[in-house]
C-alpha cells in the first residue's frame, strides 16, 4: 500500500462514535445530576439508632410536643437530643423492664449518655440557627417532614445549598404563626384564620380584592400577611450561612 | 538592502505596472510541496530545533514547578494584595490573549479582503494564536484559590443553585476566549487538512502514513473536496472575523466596567483590539524572522510579508498611541479629580518607570518603520517587534497595577511587590508557547502550501 486509506471498517466507527458520544454525554448528565445529588445520597438516610425509639408513637400516637424532648430548639442555634433523665422521667414507670430499653437504664446507670446517631448532618462550613427559624415561624416540619408518622427518623429534605436557598429566596409557603411552630397537623382553612386572627382581618381588608379571594388565596395572603408582620427578610448572601 | 547577490529576494519595490511576486527564485508547485514538507521529513531536525527545545523544555518545566507550587501553597506565593489584588495573572493573561489575535485577522479578515500575501504567513500564525491562547486559558485556571472547583467559572447546574455572575465580563471572557479558541483551532484544523494530506501521500514510514492518514480525514484533493472546503473556509473566515473584534473588547470590559479611575473609560474596547492586533503582528514577526531563516524558507515567507507586517504594526502602533494621548485629554477634559491624578500618576508616580518602558516600546520605537530602509531590515525589525513585546506587556502592567495601587482613597493606596514565582511563571508561559511552537514546526506544514500555490503565476496559466 502506498498510502494510508481509512479501512472500509471505519465506515461503522463514525455510527459507533457518534452514538458513543452521544450516549456518554446524556449518562455522565445523568449520573451526576442524579446520582451525586442529595435527594439520592442523603434523603432517606435512616440510621439505626441504640434505641428504637419511635417517634410515631411517642408524637403521632401520644402527641408529645418536640420541645419537651429538644428543648433548646427555640432558643438556641442547635437542637439538643434529650438526655437520658428525660427518657427516665417517664420510663422510669412505664415498661421499666423492657428489653429494647437496657441500654437506657445502662445509661442512667453509668452517667454515660446513649450514643444516639446523628441524622441531620450539616456540612460544618453551614452555619444554621434552629432558634432563628423556630422563633420566626418555620414549621419544624418544612425541613424534618412528618416526624409524627416517622417509626424510624429518617432525613426527608436534601439540606443541600440549593434547598435553603429556595426558602430564603420565597419563605412564605413555609411561614406559620410562632405558636404553631411543631403543630404537625397544620392545614388551616381561610375561614379558620380569619376567625382565629383579627390582625389578619384587618390586612385583608386593606387588599383591593381581599372580600373575595378563594380559600386557597386567602391561606397564601395569611402567609403574606406573617412575613410583612414578622419582617421576615431572609438574606441570600454568602456570609449568611458561610461565616 | 543592498544590491548583492541576495537581491532576488528582496520583493519590496513598488513598481506599480507589476504585482510582486509571493513566491521567489525558480520555484514551480511541485518545489513549494518540497520545501515545506521537507522541514518535516527531514529525518533529524537541525541543532538549532534542538536547542530550542530544550530551552523550551526547561521553562516548561519551570512553569510546572511555579504552578504546583501555586496550587500546594496557595496564592500568597504570588504578590497580589491589598490593593493590588489583580497581578501577574491577569497581565499575562492579556497579554497572551492580545497575542494571539494576529492569526485570526490574518487568516479571516485578510482572507476576506482577497489579500493574497497572507497565505505565506497564514498557517503560523494560526498556530501562533493557538498556543497563545492556551498559555492566556492557563493563568484564569491557576489564578482562582481553589483549583479543585475551578469548573465554577462555567455555568453549571448544581444543587447549590449557584451561578458565575452574568453580569461581569469576567464571566462573559470565558465565554468570548473559549468560543475564541474553538473557532481558532477549526479553521486552523480546516485550512490543514489538503497539506496534512500531501504530507501523508508523501509519507515513507508507516506511522507517518497512518498518523497523518487520519489527520487527513479522508481527504483526495477531488472537486467536490476542494469545493467542501472552499465552502467551509469561507464560512469560517466570515465567523472569526467578529471574533477578532469582539474577544478582546471583552477583556477590555474586565476594566471599562469597573468604576477605578484609569480603567472605566469607553475607549477601551478599540484600544485593547487594536492593542492585541499589535502585539499579535509583532509576536509573528518575532517568530517568523527566525524560523524562516532556520527552516530555508525565505523564498516563500518573503520580505515584502514581513514588510506588510511591519506596516500593520506601525499603523495599529500609532493608534495604540493616539489611545494613550486621548486617555490624557479625556482625563484633562472629563473634569474628574480621582481620573486626572489616575493619569498624571501613571506617566508620574510610582510606576513611572513601568508607563515609560510601554510609552517607548509601544509609540516611539514603531516609529522606526515609516523609514523603508528600517522596516525591510531583518536585525531592524526584529529588535523593535521584541520591544513591542515588551511594551505590550507592560501596557498591561501599567493599566492593571497603576489604577489598583492608588484608587480613590490615599489611605488605601500601596505598592505592588511581584514575587520570584511571579516572574517564574511568566518566563514558564513562554516556555509552553516556544514548546508548542517548535513541536508544531517539526510535525505540521508551517506553510499553507496548497494556498501559496494559488498565489503563484503556475495556477494562473491562462497568463502564459
Amino acid at each position: 500500500m502506498s498510502h494510508f486509506v481509512f479501512p472500509k471498517w471505519t465506515n461503522t466507527i463514525r455510527l459507533h462514535l457518534t452514538v458513543g458520544v452521544v450516549v456518554t454525554v446524556i449518562y455522565v448528565t445523568l449520573l451526576v445530576a442524579y446520582g451525586a445529588s442529595p435527594k439520592t445520597t442523603d434523603v432517606g438516610y435512616a440510621p439505626e439508632q441504640p434505641i428504637p425509639y419511635s417517634h410515631r408513637l411517642h408524637v403521632g400516637e401520644l402527641g408529645l410536643d418536640c420541645r419537651y424532648c429538644h428543648t433548646t430548639v427555640d432558643s438556641s442555634p442547635h437542637a439538643s437530643v434529650p438526655p437520658t433523665q428525660t427518657c427516665i422521667n417517664c420510663h422510669e414507670k412505664i415498661h421499666p423492664e423492657s428489653e429494647k430499653l437496657a441500654p437506657l437504664r445502662e445509661s442512667y446507670a453509668s452517667g454515660m449518655p446513649v450514643k444516639w446517631v446523628r441524622v441531620h448532618d450539616l456540612p460544618d462550613y453551614a452555619y444554621f440557627n434552629h432558634s432563628a427559624h423556630v422563633q420566626r415561624g418555620v414549621g419544624c416540619m418544612s425541613c424534618h417532614g412528618r416526624v409524627d408518622k416517622m417509626e424510624v427518623v429518617y432525613q426527608d429534605q436534601t439540606l443541600s445549598m440549593g434547598w435553603c436557598l429556595d426558602c430564603h429566596r420565597n419563605p412564605e409557603p413555609h411561614l406559620r404563626p410562632p405558636e404553631e411552630v411543631t403543630n404537625m397537623t397544620w392545614n388551616p382553612t381561610g375561614d379558620e384564620l380569619k376567625a382565629r386572627f383579627p390582625d389578619f382581618v384587618r390586612y385583608l381588608d386593606t387588599l383591593e380584592n381581599g372580600s373575595t379571594l378563594d380559600d386557597a388565596a386567602v391561606v397564601k395572603q395569611f402567609q403574606r400577611h406573617l412575613r410583612i408582620k414578622n419582617n421576615i427578610n431572609p438574606s441570600t448572601d454568602c456570609s449568611t450561612c458561610h461565616r | 538592502m543592498n544590491t548583492t547577490a541576495a537581491s532576488y529576494l528582496d520583493n519590496t519595490g513598488k513598481d506599480p505596472t507589476q504585482r510582486a511576486p509571493l513566491v521567489l527564485g525558480a520555484n514551480d508547485l511541485h518545489d513549494v510541496t518540497d520545501k515545506v514538507c521537507g522541514i518535516i521529513e527531514n529525518p533529524k531536525p537541525s541543532t538549532g530545533w534542538y536547542v530550542g527545545m530544550a530551552v523550551s523544555l526547561l521553562l516548561l518545566a519551570v512553569l510546572g514547578y511555579s504552578v504546583f507550587y501555586l496550587f500546594f501553597v496557595g496564592v500568597g506565593v504570588w504578590g497580589v494584595n491589598n490593593p493590588v489584588g489583580w497581578g501577574f495573572a491577569i497581565v499575562n493573561f492579556v497579554f497572551w490573549v492580545g497575542i494571539g489575535h494576529a492569526g485570526t485577522l490574518i487568516s479571516a479578515i485578510l482572507y476576506l479582503f482577497r489579500q493574497t500575501w497572507r497565505t505565506g504567513i497564514n498557517r503560523s500564525a494560526e498556530a501562533m494564536t493557538i498556543f497563545a491562547v492556551i498559555c492566556a486559558g492557563l493563568f484564569p485556571g491557576i489564578h482562582v484559590g481553589r483549583v479543585w472547583v475551578v469548573y465554577w467559572m462555567f455555568p453549571l447546574p448544581n444543587q447549590m443553585e449557584m451561578w458565575p455572575q452574568f453580569r461581569s465580563p469576567l464571566l462573559w471572557d470565558v465565554f468570548a476566549v473559549s468560543t475564541y479558541f474553538t473557532v481558532s483551532l477549526l479553521f486552523w484544523y480546516t485550512g490543514l487538512v489538503p497539506d496534512i494530506a500531501s504530507v501523508r501521500d508523501r509519507a515513507k514510514h508507516r506511522i507517518r502514513q497512518i498518523g497523518y492518514g487520519i489527520l487527513a480525514i479522508g481527504w483526495r484533493g477531488s472537486n467536490r473536496h476542494w469545493h467542501r472546503y472552499e465552502r467551509a473556509y469561507l464560512i469560517l473566515a466570515a465567523l472569526s472575523t467578529p471574533l477578532v473584534l469582539s474577544v478582546h473588547s471583552v477583556v477590555s470590559f474586565d476594566f471599562a466596567v469597573a468604576q477605578l479611575p484609569g480603567w472605566h473609560t469607553t475607549i477601551f474596547p478599540p484600544y485593547f483590539v487594536a492593542g492585541a492586533i499589535f502585539s499579535g503582528f509583532a509576536m509573528v514577526v518575532t517568530l517568523l524572522v527566525p524560523a524562516r531563516k532556520w527552516l530555508g524558507l525565505e523564498e516563500l515567507i518573503t520580505l515584502r510579508h514581513l514588510e506588510n507586517m511591519n506596516k500593520i504594526i506601525l499603523v495599529t502602533g500609532s493608534m495604540v498611541g493616539y489611545a494613550y494621548a486621548m486617555e490624557f485629554f479625556i482625563a484633562w477634559y472629563g473634569g474628574v479629580h480621582e481620573e486626572t491624578f489616575a493619569f498624571i500618576s501613571r506617566a508620574t508616580g510610582p510606576f513611572w518607570w513601568a508607563y515609560w518602558i510601554m510609552v517607548s516600546c509601544n509609540v516611539i520605537f514603531p516609529q522606526l518603520f515609516w523609514f523603508k530602509k528600517l522596516r525591510t531590515s531583518l536585525p531592524a525589525m526584529m529588535v523593535v517587534c521584541l520591544l513591542v513585546n515588551v511594551g505590550m506587556w507592560f501596557e498591561r502592567f501599567v493599566i492593571t497595577v497603576t489604577s489598583l495601587s492608588s484608587d480613590f482613597l490615599p489611605s488605601s493606596w500601596g505598592y505592588y511587590y511581584p514575587t520570584l514565582i511571579d516572574f517564574t511563571t511568566l518566563i514558564g508561559s513562554f516556555g509552553l508557547f516556544f514548546t508548542l511552537f517548535l513541536l508544531f514546526c517539526r510535525f505540521l506544514p508551517i506553510v499553507a502550501m496548497a494556498e501559496v500555490k494559488m498565489t503563484m503565476p503556475q495556477a494562473h496559466p491562462s497568463k502564459h
